[in-house]
């Protein structure tokens, strides 16, 4: 099975109903109902009902199912999460991850909530949001601390406020922690996913965002509003240059492997591995983005 | 030959000679001697009051007097005329206006009293709508289209006596218009497209202005030749109500979703080339259309001939950067509009004739390649509602909507799959308003849909790679979301008689039942 892209997690708040019965038509490649930072505390538990029921008869198609509980030192935490094994849910999102003990302790609960209801064991992924400075000092660590983990994401408003500053257009004050994600992420085999970009009428500073993220290597950015998810897809989307160079790299892949020979090589040049991994990345973008047909039609 | 040895009687054939019976008379001719300064002010159509010019009129009981809707929610004029009228003590009139709207509600008084015993109108909203919903009137409403009104009033079918029309600019002789090229005193509306066809056909045409301008007042949209009496007052509607701002683009991430992929349908619809027209209405969907059409436009290089209908700003920045060459507007929505047609020489004011009458081959309705339309309600056989809600009660307007879907090439539905809780997709509308074999592409958040009448468009669309579903598949989809709703119980009192445009009726509305 190709990997999962994640080029856009679009966030929705899971205590509107119009928005959580929506959110399939975007054209997103996960959605993350939020039960954490924007539902009131008078509203937890109206909000983890409303999604449990929208998981339950919507149809939201091929989308990853991302549900962002509550920290799990609360009550309501505990209780999301008792509710969202149960439902259909891809991956438990958990707030502001300091160390790996908060996601061993996660993985933990989830596994007992499964065994208790018979669901077979590890089913349900994790994502952890690092958002602040302990956290992202942790990373490398957060990001092995269990094999239930899908990937790591960077909450930047909480951070910066950790690191006592703003967030800048440039977003300098948050390249340290950028940077130490991805390694983290990357280690450990899993995705990386940046932070929101809160002014949704500023496309033009949304997109020189999403291009610095996209060139450090991340998977794609978490999203508030459908109206950010076509900037995104476009700039992820590989030029027709990348995509042709890309399909004849890997035609002389799939050459060289069928003459049983170890070396690639494609215009007399030599292909390494690495480089047929990035067309297959290319690619795979290229066929999400809807510019080259699915291999099966080709 | 000198004029009193002429003899009518020796003229061969007089009697086939229309109107040749009598000899001139030098006596009978009276020169005098004002200015065209002095004429203004000594010699006009401008009348004292309101009161005066409906005696002048002829005004009687039983008779038919029209107003227009360029006015929309900040019209005065309506309320202002009945309460006179009413005042006056003129009883059993049918008001055939050209749209009603919520601010319309003072005529459920009239209505009561005997003032108003039928309603002609496209349309209508809020209290006065209600109200006849649940029975306020002996005889029903009649709803006809633009273009089914225009054709009426031609045919005399709907024969109007009095015309009281609402003016933002006149001069002393009755050149009226939408705005003033002399000043910016007073409220504008633009163009005055369904007042031009009233004042053209009516018996007696009444101005009804805040701004009296020199005269000629240039350029016109109601000639002076067809205008009997002025009354000056001190104002005709609220600014804020006429550019009501319904025009703004939408945020909606839906709306712009839809209006998206009606865009992409339309580029594939073999009609998006060089010199195509359209006509895009100013619900949110349809009015994102023109934003998305006009990135498609730009990027092929392709400008249209002309935009029709029912004007917006954005429409107009089109034409103003070269992507429309023409403007044909029968009602300007927005104060941009307004003002463009008040600057731009390609943006002309049509009548409601011109637009979109059956009777006539030429209507610009039929010259459209395009048309984008929104609805309430779209069923599994394409028929179309924009006039009765959920709940049975009228709470809209024909408006254009017949006409355009079957004069324009392709006629494109834009609505969301539930609107909340209510489905747009259903098995049957309410009230049908647009025949569905007029209906060729609904575009939905959920799919696309093109009706099976029109291979060809199934085969363009599809050749370019446009997902299609049919409407069965997004009724299905509705139901699955919001569940099957209870019928709407109705009384066997019909209320409304809802017209096609050529003057056939294709469906009525009964009263609604009221909850026990």
């Amino acid at each position: 099975m190709p990997e999962r892209l994640r080029r856009t997690m679009m966030f929705v708040p899971g205590n509107n109903p119009g928005m959580v019965e929506d959110a399939y038509i975007y054209n997103c490649d996960s959605i993350m109902f939020d039960l954490e930072d924007s539902v009131s505390v008078t509203e937890k538990d109206a909000a983890r009902a409303l999604v449990f029921q929208a998981l339950s008869t919507v149809d939201y198609g091929d989308k990853e199912i991302v549900v962002r509980v509550n920290a799990l030192d609360t009550p309501v935490g505990i209780e999301d999460l008792e509710a969202m094994v149960r439902s259909k849910v891809d991956v438990i999102r958990l707030p502001k991850t300091e160390r790996p003990e908060d996601v061993v302790f996660c993985d933990g609960e989830i596994t007992r909530i499964e065994k208790t209801i018979g669901k077979p064991l590890g089913t349900i992924g994790m994502m952890a949001a690092i958002e602040s400075a302990e956290g992202v000092l942790n990373a490398p660590q957060i990001a092995k601390a269990s094999r239930r983990l899908v990937g790591i994401a960077l909450g930047a408003e909480d951070y910066v406020t950790n690191l006592k500053t703003s967030r800048s257009p440039e977003g300098t004050e948050l390249l340290f922690a950028r940077c130490m994600i991805l390694q983290a992420a990357r280690a450990a085999g899993i995705a990386a996913l940046d932070t929101v970009y809160s002014n949704v009428n500023n496309e033009e500073g949304f997109r020189a965002e999403v291009s610095l993220i996209k060139q450090l290597g991340f998977d794609g950015k978490s999203i508030i509003n459908p109206r950010q998810i076509k900037p995104v897809i476009e700039i992820f989307t590989p030029t027709q240059k990348e995509i042709d160079r890309s399909l004849a790299i890997i035609e002389a892949s799939r050459e060289a492997q069928s003459k049983g020979s170890g070396v690639i090589s494609l215009n007399g040049k030599m292909v390494d591995r690495p480089i047929v991994l990035r067309a297959e990345r290319i690619l795979a973008l290229a066929r999400a983005a809807k510019v080259l047909p699915l291999e099966d039609e080709q | 030959m000198s004029m009193d040895k002429i003899d009518i009687k020796a003229i061969p054939y007089v009697n086939e000679l229309e109107g040749i019976h009598k000899r001139f008379d030098i006596c009978e001719v009276h020169k005098d001697y004002y200015t065209c300064l002095e004429r203004e002010e000594k010699e006009n159509k401008i009348v004292p009051s309101l009161d005066e010019a409906i005696r002048l009129s002829g005004l009687k009981d039983g008779m038919t007097i029209s107003f227009h809707h360029h006015f929309r929610n900040g019209d005065y004029v309506l309320n202002m005329v009945m309460d006179c009228i009413a005042r006056m003590g003129f009883k059993n009139l049918t008001v055939a206006a050209s749209s009603l709207n919520e601010c319309h509600s003072p005529l459920i008084e009239h209505i009561r009293n005997g003032v108003v015993r039928r309603i002609e109108t496209s349309g209508m909203r809020g209290k006065l709508a209600e109200a006849v919903s649940r029975g306020l009137m002996d005889v029903p409403v009649v709803f006809r289209s633009h273009g089914g009104r225009a054709a009426a009033i031609e045919t005399g079918v709907l024969k109007i006596d009095v015309a009281f029309l609402g003016a933002p600019s006149c001069d002393a002789f009755g050149n009226a218009n939408g705005y003033s090229r002399d000043n910016d005193n007073g409220v504008i509306c633009g163009s005055m497209g369904y007042a031009k066809t009233d004042a053209q056909y009516a018996c007696k045409v009444i101005i009804i202005t805040d701004n009296i301008v020199p005269f000629p007042n240039v350029p016109f949209g109601i000639p002076q030749s067809d205008v009997d009496y002025i009354v000056k007052v001190d104002a005709i509607g609220d600014p804020n109500g006429i550019m009501s701002g319904a025009t703004r683009f939408t945020k909606d991430p839906k709306e712009l979703m839809i209006a998206e992929t009606a865009a992409e349908v339309i580029e594939h619809s073999g009609r998006f080339r060089q010199d195509f027209s359209v006509q895009m209405g100013s619900g949110g969907a349809s009015l994102a259309v023109a934003h998305f059409l006009r990135e498609k436009m730009l990027k092929k290089n392709i400008k249209a001939r002309f935009a029709l209908g029912g004007i917006t700003g954005q429409i107009v920045a089109m034409h103003e950067e070269g992507l429309i060459k023409k403007i044909l507007d029968v009602q300007s929505f927005d104060l941009d509009a307004a003002k463009s047609l008040k600057n731009n020489r390609f943006h002309q004011q049509i009548s409601a004739s011109y637009y979109a009458s059956p009777n006539n081959e030429g209507t610009a309705v039929n010259q459209l390649d395009i048309v984008v339309l929104s609805a309430l309600e779209v069923d599994t056989d394409f028929n179309v509602n924009v006039l009765t809600g959920s709940d049975g009660v009228i709470r809209g307007a024909i408006g254009g909507h017949s006409d355009t879907a079957a004069g324009a090439s392709v006629s494109i539905i834009v609505c969301p799959l539930t609107r909340g809780r209510i489905p747009t997709i259903v098995d049957k509308v309410n009230t049908v308003v647009t025949p569905g074999n007029t209906v060729d592409i609904v575009v939905t958040d959920q799919g696309v849909v093109v009706n099976p009448l029109r291979k060809d468009l199934i085969d363009l669309l599809i050749k370019a790679g446009v997902s299609l579903c049919s409407i069965e598949d997004l009724k299905r989809k509705a139901s699955k979301i919001v569940g099957i709703e209870t019928p709407i119980e109705y009384t066997d009192k019909i209320v409304g008689v809802v017209t096609y445009r050529d003057g056939s009726v294709i469906d009525l509305i009964y009263q609604v039942k009221e909850n026990e």
